[in-house]
Order: C-alpha cells, then sequence, then structure tokens
C-alpha cells in the first residue's frame, strides 16, 4: 500500500530522476540552438561561395557532433526511470506520455541515422545544396523532436484531452489536438527551444571570445561573434515574450506555482512584481509551512497585476489565498478540493467493489460517472488531491522557486546586453580593444547553462507536490521498491553521467584549442 | 534490380567510408557511444531497470487491479 512507502523512497526516487533530467539537460540545448547556426553558416557559405564560411561551418559541427554524441541516448535513463521507479503514474498516464515519446522516437531515429550521417560523412561527396538541406533538417528535426518530450511534459502540468477508464485505471486521449495544442506545451516548446538558441549563442560568442583573446582564427571569431549574436539577440527578445506568455499560463492552470514564483502569500490587488528580494523566515506559518517575508526587494508596481489579468488593479490571489479559499474571488479551498477528490476516489472505490461482488446495477451507474462532465469537472479533477492529509501540503519549496526564476530571468537580460554589446563591438571592429567584454563572454558560458537548468528547476520544483497536476501526487507514483535499490541507480547515475561530461569537456576542449585547422 | 543494387552498394559506401575517414574525435566519440550503450542496455536496463508491473504481473488486467488498489487503498 502506498501508505506503507517509505518517504525516503519517494525523496530518492525524486532526486535521482533531478540528477538524470539536469545531466541530459546539459547536452540537449546546445544541439538545440547549435544547428541552426550551423546551418545559417552553411547557407552564407553555398549561397556566397566563400570557404571561412565552409571553415567555420565544419569547425562548429565538429563540437555539434561531440556534443551530441554524447549526449545521445541518456534521455533514455529517463523513460526507464518511468517504468521501473514510477510506475503507477506510468500506467496512470497511459497512452497520452506514449503517443508523443513514440512520434519523437520515430523522428529521432530517421533524423540521428540519415540526415546526421549526410552532414558529417557528405561533404564533398553530395552536392553543395543536398548537404546544406540536411544540417537544416538536422536542426528543424532536432527542434520538433523535443517538441513531443515538451507536450508529454506539458501535459503533466495541465492534464487536458483525455478521460478515465475506471475499468484499466488508465488515461485514454480522446483528443490528441487538445494534448498537442495544450497551451501550457505551445508556451513551453517555444520559450524551452528558444532558449536552447540562447545558450547556443552565448557557447558561440565565448568561445569565439576566447580565440580573440589568444589572438587566434580572428575571421572566424568575428564572423561566428556576429551570427551568434543576432540569432542570440532575436532569441533573447524571443525567450522574455514567451516566458511572459508561460507565466501568464502558469497563473491561469497553477496559480501555487505562480504565487511561490513570487513568494506571495497574501493575495492583492495591484501587485507588484518582485525584481530582487531576500526572503527570510516569518513567524507566521500556514499549517506546518513557513511563510517567508521579502526582504531588500525592489519591486515594479502593478506589474504583476498586469502580467496575470491584463490590467494594473487585477486581483492576484496569494498561497493563503489559494490554500484558505478566497470565496469573494471564487478560489476553493484546498480543504475543499480534498473532499471533492475524496468522493472521487470514493466511487472509484465502490466501482471496483461492485466489479468484484457482480452486482451489475451499481457497476453501470458509477461507471457512468467518469462519464459525465459534471463528476469530471467538478470531482474527478480534484482526484490528487484526496491523497494529502493537510491542505498546506499542496505548497512546493518556495524559497527554490522564488531564488530559480529569479537567476533565469536574470541572466537573461544579462544575456541581451551581452548580445546587443557583441554585435555593436563587432560592428565597430572593435572586439579585440575591450578585453573586458571577451572575458565575460567567455565567463558567460556556464551561465547560459546555469539559466537553463534554473529554468527547469522553476518548472518542476515549483509544480510539486504533483506529478501530474491536481490528479497524482508524487507520493502516490512511485513504484513500491526498495530504497536500497534506487540509492545504488542513483550512485551509477551520478558516476555514469559525470564520465560522460567529463568526456564531453575534454574531447571539445581539446578541439576548440587545436581549432578549425585540425 | 540491379539500380537497387548499385543503390544499396552507394549507400553502403557512404557510411563505411564516412567510418572509414573518420577523425580522432568521431573515433574517440564513437567508442563511448558503444560503451554508453552497453552500460545503458546491458548493464541498467538487464539489471537495474526492469519494468515494476511488467515483471510483478502477468496481465493487463493484474496491473490495471494493483494499480486500482494503489489509488484506492490508502486513507
Amino acid at each position: 500500500m502506498i501508505e506503507n512507502i517509505d518517504l525516503s523512497l519517494v525523496n530518492w526516487s525524486r532526486a535521482q530522476f533531478a540528477l538524470t533530467a539536469i545531466y541530459h539537460w546539459l547536452f540537449v540545448p546546445l544541439t538545440l540552438g547549435l544547428s541552426f547556426i550551423l546551418a545559417f553558416m552553411e547557407s552564407i557559405y553555398v549561397r556566397t561561395g566563400d570557404e571561412i564560411w565552409k571553415k567555420m561551418t565544419k569547425f562548429w559541427m565538429t563540437l555539434f557532433g561531440i556534443n551530441f554524441a554524447i549526449g545521445v541516448a541518456t534521455g533514455l535513463i529517463l523513460e526507464f526511470e518511468f517504468g521501473t521507479n514510477w510506475s503507477n503514474y506510468s500506467w496512470f498516464v497511459g497512452d497520452i506520455f506514449g503517443a508523443p515519446l513514440a512520434v519523437e522516437g520515430i523522428l529521432a531515429f530517421f533524423m540521428e541515422s540519415t540526415f546526421v550521417a549526410v552532414m558529417f560523412f557528405g561533404w564533398n561527396k553530395v552536392g553543395k545544396k543536398f548537404h546544406l538541406a540536411s544540417t537544416w533538417l538536422v536542426a528543424i528535426g532536432a527542434n520538433l523532436s523535443a517538441l513531443w518530450i515538451l507536450v508529454a511534459n506539458s501535459w503533466m502540468e495541465n492534464p487536458v484531452g483525455m478521460v478515465f477508464n475506471a475499468d484499466t485505471a488508465r488515461n485514454e486521449m480522446n483528443s490528441f489536438r487538445d494534448v498537442v495544442l495544450n497551451p501550457v506545451a505551445i508556451d513551453k516548446f517555444t520559450h524551452t527551444v528558444t532558449s536552447g538558441f540562447v545558450l547556443a549563442s552565448v557557447f558561440v560568442t565565448g568561445i569565439s571570445a576566447w580565440f580573440l583573446l589568444r589572438h587566434r582564427e580572428e575571421i572566424l571569431a568575428k564572423k561566428s561573434i556576429f551570427i551568434a549574436g543576432i540569432f542570440g539577440l532575436v532569441s533573447s527578445l524571443a525567450v522574455a515574450i514567451t516566458g511572459d506568455r508561460s507565466a501568464r499560463t502558469i497563473a491561469q492552470v497553477q496559480p501555487v506555482k505562480f504565487a511561490a514564483m513570487e513568494a506571495l502569500y497574501d493575495g492583492k490587488s495591484e501587485a507588484g512584481l518582485t525584481v530582487i528580494g531576500v526572503l527570510t523566515d516569518s513567524d507566521d506559518r500556514i499549517g506546518e509551512k513557513k511563510v517567508h517575508d521579502v526582504k531588500m526587494k525592489i519591486m515594479i508596481p502593478k506589474l504583476l497585476s498586469i502580467m496575470t489579468t491584463g490590467e494594473g488593479s487585477g486581483y492576484v490571489p496569494g498561497l493563503k489565498d489559494l490554500v484558505n479559499g478566497n470565496p469573494e474571488k471564487g478560489i476553493l479551498s484546498v480543504r475543499e478540493m480534498m473532499e471533492r477528490g475524496r468522493y472521487a476516489r470514493q466511487v472509484l472505490t465502490d466501482y471496483k467493489m461492485a466489479k468484484e461482488i457482480g452486482d451489475d446495477a451499481s457497476v453501470a451507474s458509477l461507471g457512468a460517472k467518469f462519464q459525465e462532465q459534471d463528476f469530471i469537472n467538478n470531482y474527478f479533477r480534484y482526484f490528487g488531491y484526496s491523497f494529502f492529509d493537510h491542505p498546506w501540503q499542496v505548497i512546493p519549496s518556495v524559497p527554490v522557486t522564488f531564488y530559480s526564476f529569479r537567476i533565469m530571468v536574470a541572466l537573461g537580460f544579462f544575456f541581451i546586453l551581452l548580445f546587443v554589446l557583441a554585435i555593436f563591438f563587432q560592428r565597430r571592429d572593435k572586439l579585440e580593444r575591450h578585453r573586458w567584454f571577451l572575458w565575460i563572454s567567455l565567463i558567460s558560458v556556464p551561465l547560459a547553462y546555469l539559466a537553463s537548468e534554473s529554468g527547469w528547476i522553476v518548472t518542476e520544483m515549483g509544480r510539486q507536490p504533483w506529478i501530474i497536476q491536481n490528479l497524482m501526487p508524487v507520493s502516490v507514483a512511485v513504484s513500491n521498491i526498495s530504497t536500497g535499490a534506487v540509492q545504488t541507480t542513483f550512485i551509477l547515475f551520478a558516476v555514469l553521467f559525470t564520465a560522460l561530461l567529463i568526456a564531453e569537456v575534454s574531447i571539445m576542449s581539446r578541439q576548440i584549442k587545436n581549432g578549425p585547422k585540425h | 534490380m540491379t539500380r537497387i543494387a548499385s543503390a544499396l552498394r552507394s549507400f553502403f559506401m557512404f557510411y563505411y567510408e564516412g567510418f572509414r575517414t573518420m577523425s580522432w574525435w568521431g573515433k574517440k566519440v564513437w567508442i563511448i557511444i558503444i560503451i554508453k550503450l552497453c552500460i545503458i542496455f546491458l548493464i541498467l536496463r538487464l539489471f537495474f531497470f526492469s519494468d515494476f508491473l511488467n515483471s510483478n504481473f502477468n496481465s493487463d488486467r493484474e496491473r490495471s487491479n494493483y494499480v486500482i488498489e494503489q489509488l484506492t487503498g490508502n486513507k
């Protein structure tokens, strides 16, 4: 039984998944963005016939290849973990998770076995235009591949387009369109891939800056900085726009996460956005959860209200409203949701019992409830709340969510400035004179990874305790296996991924030091 | 038939030549890929990551019943 599962099993399973996902995400965003930078460079080569662009394409393609090869298949481990550590969840999501992942698997296989091979083996063997087409197809394919993963992930944050089958305990997709056009999926896809473009642009700018600091490959470095600067600036602005859209959607479908991102405990009209702040413990509590005060804060008045409601006077609910309820604003209390969820679970229990004793009349009437819109919208949608003992258990870690969000946003704006300066200095041919800028560009490479990982921490930590929003908490999703087994594989993964990362960094560093001639 | 055979030969030669003339880093990352896939599929998958429901139950009906019990059985 779930109640017998040791909490340490849940925490170790979460830690293992987090470790795997964080390492996996070290490889993915560079692939997403660098593939497009290669496509731009090769397009200029094919158009102009200038050999420097071919040399540049081949150099950055080498780094792309190293990253792609080391990172490939690291995502498979996440799928293993679903089946082993998160079996209740895997069964409960049914084909909804399987369908997008199957599309992704097929797409990735064809892309990797054909077009990536043409990219690397096809120089001087296939026509220039065919080679260029392959490079573009790798870029488009890699990003489409990400789409399907993100569609599956978004369903967990906003489950739509499905109906629960009480006989099989699985959710069945009844609208592929709703699953794919899930507003969370659209925002997440655009925000995630454009953030990958920014990371790759920072990477290219940083490595190029290193060449300039060493007075090497100056033409290649300057042209690379120009391409990366333009692509990075456009992508950074897109990240800001899609991030804003994403925040509005989160405010609608995951209001607790949104309030945690702002450390907003008391709802208010004309709510300001906290740009910078330090969280300190207060004497106040929501249940057993500490309430934090935001000290030393810099705020932009009314911006949070405008972001979430479109009006400066709009009301933004705080964590206390969302937990205790606010009838004036039409917000249900978590206790009410727990009651409704328990009713839904009782219907499922009664249905199971009726089937066991062969009570056909009850089977028919109870089974029909899972098809009724009133039951689905007012009771089953709160199914997951039935597993909580206390309302405060729906609150995620506010400090982790609050600080990760600010790190991501601050670095996002920093990169806009970085790309503006990169383009400015490059166009005036003053890059070498501003060595401070070259050093900042180089130091920015790890910061791009930090921003990217912080974004995922906001997403995944901010939605705790849910594995599927409102339907299934993580404690219910976990398999009843031994904690020791999870600890063992955690250590194995830590060793494997660290070895892969060391291999990537060392091979890439050597290739960068060798430069494009080798 | 000869056209198909010729196309297949060209396809094979494309990959063969590609791998034969691969650079040092290419050979190195292929070794890493092979080791990585062996670890993932031959060690992790076989010994540590068996599918919990598939290995503990024989039919989908049993799996469904187990998960329903998990969902309804506590509190």
